[in-house]
């Protein structure tokens, strides 16, 4: 940020929710069927058909209204009336002034808050392609309109203007993305268009000032490129009032590749929605029983997750910048249980932590599938010396693309089975008898050379061994001998 | 139940039914006695867009093979039974007798033609109509206005002027039409035969094309209470599909039908009486001596609200058309006209295929919703709405039902109206109160004007009343009996002109 600015951002995120079926009828909420074939009268706004809420989209977002700690209110649908080919009824159901979230907030990782102003239920529109030289509306030679997405059920949440640098708005996301998988409400899938973000941007000279003109940027579908754009939308606006030029509220495009946002539709172009009542549907009004059971089946929240998690390493205090990291990511990833669970069968919760945050997470959707137990007996097996890192790493990725298993006999079928402390004696023993002059530089020497024939003596029993031995357990080993 | 009788009133419908399903007719004979009637009688009055004479066939032979079978088809078994063409039939053409919907066909039925096809009715066709149920006069129909069966020269009413005349003329014993201001009690009225807005939720919407979401109601249009009563007990009922639906639509009404007024407080309302002609007033007057005199306590009840209805109406009605409507934009069913790019698309399209009537309410809708008018206009109207459901709620407070005119005038003769949009709209002044409650009310035949033609009286209750106003209905038709008697196939014979 250039100095003698302040940026102020508030984020709107639209969530797809992972439920059975589509908002107001029955069809399948799918991803990726053949156009058209996901669809009826009432997603496709045929004449005559009328919608009705799902029930498991309310609850989702009860969730998630408890999950960012809003207060859950008696809530309607509104029309929000706008010509679209993707529109299938040419307006789309959402909730308005009376929306079914509200006055929540956020904490991130770092301890600031974000609050929430709203949170609210509404539909998906279809998806058009525009066929031709521009990829865009005009100059399109034709477009082609899919209704499968039609009626998906999203949550909106929007955000207070209370983030101020790109990196929080980053975090903001993160740490969203994270809740919504914690409450089961979506997959976080950012690049298929589960969440899609869209930034409100404006700067202004110092906390004191008044906000200054703002600008809604679309099309932001990473993390990333929420930071980015962000970035770059600052420095335009500040370049713009510098040289003494308004800042025109404005819709704008990020285009990720040439990394620069372009306008889209200044206010003056702006819909008139023509809001009013949805005549088709009754007013939403959940009791204290519905929003208590809902709140209920609520997990525990990243916050509290990290925290946990933490606190088993030791504390803050405790804590390497690496584990940190590593902590957010598992937590993030919805990892942490499979950490939680081997901790709990004695490993090491840094062997744990490691586990999860390098290996697992390389495939985290199929780590989210894994026997908690399967893990958990794995890396008992490596804390307990029995397989060498190496080998654990293995069979881990076994166990990921099985979904399960037992590790001790996936071992075995590998020919993992690692050398018993007392072998392991013997041969240490028979490689000092085989390379006496060796052994007693190595017993006597000073530390260059216990250090160069460390690695000699292990490299022996390494090759006696078919490679089977745990390096730290020759470590361990010949140190002993060492006296 | 006897032939043609429930609970002692005539129910020619319920006659039909009783005979098929006792084997003392076949469902074949009747179907093609009907078929027989429409196709000599409906180009002089234009009440079927479309006659489904093969699907009717075959549904007659299956009916006849069922009780030979053995089996009971249902209540309806046989009774053919005419749609208003706004109500959606699988396959079948479903036009809204609009341009705008050319060819379109849905795939689906309707909530209410899967219940009459449950209960064994016969679907014989689809009526005509003001274009999306925008009118009072079904003149404003892409097919052409339907004639009154009592006179040809004049217009049926409206909107569903095709099925009320469908019934009027003998083409059928019942039909199905749809109520957004008066749309089944003013066609009614004129024609000469019963009709019901039931209260708002006791009929499934899923399926009906919508006008204005919350003023819209499917209802029954027969020759007689009893029949008007039977087909509202078939379609009536919660629907799931209709998030609208009332979970409890109410006691049966057919027990109802012979319970009488003794007791009843019945309020003569003033401000329905006030615009309309004296031989309409004369006979809603002698309405009231008849209920008076069968034990009813009859009083005049003013509510002075009700006179804020045709303002609310033309307010909210038209907002919620210019969204129901938006749809119709060529992008993936019915008329498309083709053209450079999308909104040009949209707008020719939108340009030809609606006409005039439904042009002029959706842009009185757009305006009243945009920013800027929307609280002068719309919300003030929904206060007006309010106001109405508390001025209708005090005079429940003193009397079971109201009565009034259903239409200030007898039918008027084609074209008279077709210029002066606001005269059409008055004809709506006194059925327009109820849908904006969402009460229910009926138009019953009683007597005729001094041009002969059929009165209309109304009877409105509050919200689930249906078994009041149908019992008080039965009384006023029995006494009426022969004053204005319907006048089947009139319109094969040519009618007066």
């Amino acid at each position: 940020m250039r100095a003698g600015w302040e940026l102020v951002v508030g984020l709107e995120v639209h969530c797809e929710l992972e439920t059975a079926t589509k908002l107001f009828c029955g069809c399948p909420n799918a991803f990726g069927k053949e156009p058209n074939t996901n669809v009826c009268p009432v997603c496709l706004g045929l004449p005559g058909s009328l919608p009705v809420v799902n029930r498991q989209a309310v609850e989702l977002a009860m969730a998630i209204g408890t999950a960012l700690a809003c207060e859950i209110r008696p809530s309607t649908f509104h029309r929000k009336n706008y010509f679209y080919p993707d529109q299938a009824k040419d307006y789309q159901i959402s909730q308005y002034d009376q929306p079914i979230n509200v006055a929540g907030h956020l904490e991130l990782p770092d301890g600031s808050r974000v609050g929430i102003e709203r949170a609210h239920l509404e539909e998906d529109t279809g998806k058009t392609t525009h066929a031709g030289a521009t990829g865009r509306i005009h100059g399109a030679d034709y477009s082609l309109v899919d209704y499968n997405r039609s009626g998906v059920p999203l949550v909106e949440i929007v955000s207070a203007p209370d983030i101020r640098s790109a990196a929080q708005a980053r975090a903001y996301v993160s740490e969203l993305r994270a809740v919504l998988v914690a409450s089961g409400a979506s997959d976080g899938k950012m690049e298929e268009g589960s969440m899609r973000v869209d930034a409100n941007v404006s700067v202004r000279s110092g906390p004191d000032a008044d906000f200054g003109t703002r600008c809604e940027i679309k099309n932001l579908n990473s993390v990333r490129s929420v930071g980015r754009a962000i970035e770059f939308e600052a420095d335009r606006q500040i370049t713009l009032i510098e040289s003494g030029e308004p800042v025109v509220q404005q819709t704008r495009h990020w285009d990720e590749d040439a990394g620069r946002t372009v306008a889209l539709r200044s206010k003056e172009e702006a819909y008139d929605y023509r809001y009013f009542l949805e005549p088709d549907l009754v007013p939403l009004a959940p009791d204290d029983g519905w929003v208590e059971a809902v709140a209920d089946l609520l997990g525990p929240l990243p916050a509290a997750r990290r925290k946990q998690l933490i606190g088993l390493l030791g504390g803050e205090e405790a804590l390497s910048a690496s584990q940190a990291d590593q902590v957010a990511t598992v937590v993030e990833l919805g990892l942490d249980g499979l950490t939680l669970a081997a901790a709990a069968a004695g490993v090491p919760v840094s062997l744990a932590l490691n586990r999860t945050a390098n290996e697992a997470a390389t495939d985290a959707a199929a780590a989210r599938r894994l026997e908690s137990g399967s893990f958990a007996s794995l890396l008992a097996l490596e804390a307990a010396g029995s397989l060498t890192a190496t080998q654990a790493k293995a069979v881990l990725s076994e166990l990921l693309v099985e979904g399960g298993g037992d590790p001790a006999t996936i071992a075995a079928a590998r020919g993992f089975e690692s050398l018993s402390h007392a072998s392991l004696a013997s041969v240490v023993d028979e490689v000092a008898a085989a390379h006496p002059s060796e052994w007693e530089r190595y017993r006597t020497g000073d530390d260059e050379d216990v250090k160069k024939l460390t690695g000699y003596l292990t490299g022996q029993v390494m090759r006696a061994t078919g490679g089977k031995a745990d390096g730290k357990a020759v470590a361990i080993e010949l140190q002993r001998r060492r006296g | 139940m006897n032939d043609g009788e429930r609970m002692g009133l005539p129910a020619p419908a319920a006659g039909l039914a009783h005979a098929v399903r006792t084997g003392a007719a076949s469902a074949v004979e009747v179907v093609e006695r009907h078929l027989r009637a429409i196709e000599g009688g409906n180009p002089a009055i234009n009440a079927f867009t479309l006659v489904m004479a093969e699907d009717a066939r075959r549904s007659a032979e299956e009916l006849d093979r069922r009780v030979a079978a053995g089996e009971d088809p249902g209540v309806l078994a046989g009774v053919p039974v005419a749609l208003k063409d706004n109500l959606c039939t699988r396959g079948v053409a479903t036009s809204c007798s609009s341009r705008m919907l050319e060819g379109w066909r849905p795939p689906y039925d309707a909530t209410v033609v899967g219940r009459l096809r449950e209960a064994g009715a016969v679907v014989v066709g689809k009526t005509n109509m003001d274009e999306f149920a925008m009118g009072s006069s079904t003149e404003t129909s892409a097919f052409g206005p339907t004639r009154n069966p009592r006179d040809t020269a004049r217009v049926p009413g409206g909107s569903s002027g095709g099925s009320a005349a469908a019934v009027a003329a003998g083409f059928c014993p019942l039909a199905l039409g749809s109520d957004t201001g008066g749309s089944i009690r003013q066609p009614a009225a004129l024609c000469g035969v019963v009709g019901l807005k039931p209260t708002y939720g006791t009929v499934s919407r899923y399926g009906l094309v919508a006008f204005a979401s919350s003023l819209d109601q499917i209802g029954p249009l027969a020759a007689t209470v009893a029949d008007a009563a039977l087909l509202f007990e078939v379609v009536r009922g919660h629907d799931p599909a209709d998030s609208t639906s009332l979970d409890r639509t109410g006691p049966p009404v057919l027990p109802a039908l012979d319970r009488g007024v003794d007791g009843l407080g019945i309020g003569l309302l003033t401000e329905l009486v006030e615009g309309a002609d004296d031989d309409v007033v004369a006979a809603v007057d002698r309405a009231a001596e008849v209920l008076s005199g069968a034990g009813a306590r009859v009083e005049e009840i003013s509510v002075p609200e009700v006179r804020l209805g045709l303002s609310a109406y033309y307010l909210i009605a038209p907002a919620e058309t210019s969204s129901n409507l938006a749809r119709y934009d060529g992008v993936r069913y019915g008329l498309r006209v083709d053209a450079e790019d999308t909104t040009t698309m949209n707008t020719a399209s939108r340009s030809r295929g609606f006409g005039p009537e439904v042009k002029r309410r959706i842009m009185l809708g757009t305006y009243v919703l945009s920013a800027g008018y929307m609280d002068a206009y719309y919300n003030q109207a929904l206060r007006a709405r309010t106001r109405i459901v508390e001025g209708f709620s005090s005079a429940y407070g003193r009397c079971d039902l109201l009565l009034g005119p259903t239409a200030p005038t007898t039918a008027f003769p084609i074209g008279e109206k077709t210029g002066d949009p606001l005269a059409m709209y008055l004809s709506d002044v006194c059925t327009i109160p109820s849908n904006l409650a969402g009460h229910p009310a009926a138009s019953i035949p009683f007597g005729t004007g001094a041009d002969g033609l059929p009165v209309g009286v109304q009877l409105l209750g509050p919200v689930l009343s249906e078994p009041t106003i149908l019992a008080a209905a039965a009384v006023l038709e029995a006494a009426s009996a022969g004053a204005a008697g319907p006048a089947p196939n009139r319109a094969a014979e040519g009618g007066r002109r």
